[in-house]
């Protein structure tokens, strides 16, 4: 009995390395191209993984699709384009400028320009009423050095 | 201290309301529900078996008229839940090509043996490769084509008797006696 449980203990590890597709390259540049691409590929279907991490079935056929493109020797932006103009910019986790996604690019410089002034503004005012503070002082002093 | 009526203390208020608005808008909306990138596209090029006949199909078969293109799989619950209305709307004349999606051959020819079948023909995508190019991502979807072969609209999730009317009904020719005839017939 115990004998059988340390055999089946030992066959988990090759039941995990079953579950890991492995993909053939004809350069170690193919590989590191792969493993970029599928990470910037958001899974359509899990909506919050991308295509790398997901064990969605569909991640892996869009894993399989990305291997066939590299191998077929497709640039990246034919393999990004691909599935941009299939699944539309959600897909890609680093979506284009236009003029759906003008907001997303713009909200986030318009809130740091006007925190920017803000601040510059409030640092002015704070200054200018320290020089103030300041010669009030030393008025009080030299009152106090010279009567 | 800044002066009250300084323009620049609505600033953060703006820039709230903006926010607020932006992120507002998405509040209602489906999540799964992803903007169709193929509209306005052909359906893209295959060659397929068919599922109950000896045939093979390209994308050339989605042309001349009108016509459904409904991804399903007998894996799919929804798609069970969508039967009976692919079911009414064969019989009202709409013609619908079928995609079984990565399904068990066997299961999916017994599925419309027991439940009936509301499709003119039955593509067999057993690896999910025309799914890939149509961009589905998961099952039940279905895409209104029209006689040029070009996706005028694509559902994804389940149809029936409301998504036929608020969406596919206005995307076609006037009457729906029209649906399945030649275009300009």
């Amino acid at each position: 009995m115990i004998l059988l449980r340390i055999f089946l203990f030992a066959l988990l590890p090759l039941q995990a390395l079953a579950a890991i597709d492995v993909y053939q390259f004809d350069s170690p540049q193919q590989e590191d191209r792969f493993h970029r691409l599928t990470e910037e590929l958001r899974c359509p279907k899990c909506q919050n993984q991308s295509i790398a991490d997901s064990d969605a079935d569909l991640a892996r056929d869009m894993r399989d699709r990305v291997h066939g493109m590299i191998v077929e020797g497709k640039s990246d932006d034919e393999i990004v384009g691909y599935f941009v103009s299939r699944y539309g910019d959600f897909v890609s986790y680093r979506p284009p400028v236009n003029a759906r996604t003008s907001v997303l690019w713009l909200i986030p410089l318009l809130m740091l320009l006007g925190g920017g002034v803000l601040i510059v503004r409030l640092l002015r005012k704070a200054s200018a009423q320290a020089d103030q503070q300041d010669s009030n002082d030393d008025g009080e002093h030299n009152r106090g050095e010279s009567p | 201290m800044m002066k009250a009526n300084s323009p620049w203390v609505f600033l953060p208020l703006a820039g709230f309301v903006l926010l607020a608005l932006v992120l507002g808008s998405g509040l209602g909306r489906d999540p799964q529900e992803l903007p169709s990138a193929l509209v306005g596209k052909p359906v893209p090029a295959f060659t397929l078996p068919s599922l109950l006949t000896e045939e093979n199909f390209t994308e050339q078969s989605m042309t001349g008229r009108w016509q459904l293109l409904n991804v399903w799989a007998t894996w799919c619950p929804t798609c069970h839940v969508e039967h009976p209305y692919l079911l009414t709307l064969a019989a009202q004349g709409v013609p619908i090509t079928g995609i079984n999606y990565k399904d068990e051959l066997p299961a999916a020819r017994e599925y419309l043996a027991n439940m009936g079948n509301p499709f003119t023909h039955v593509i067999v995508d057993e690896d999910g490769q025309l799914g890939l190019d149509l961009g589905v991502y998961g099952a039940p979807e279905t895409f209104l084509i029209s006689p040029k072969g070009e996706i005028v609209l694509r559902h994804a999730g389940e149809l029936n008797e409301r998504v036929w009317r608020e969406k596919f009904l206005p995307l076609l020719p006037s009457r729906t006696s029209d649906v399945g005839k030649e275009d300009g017939a």
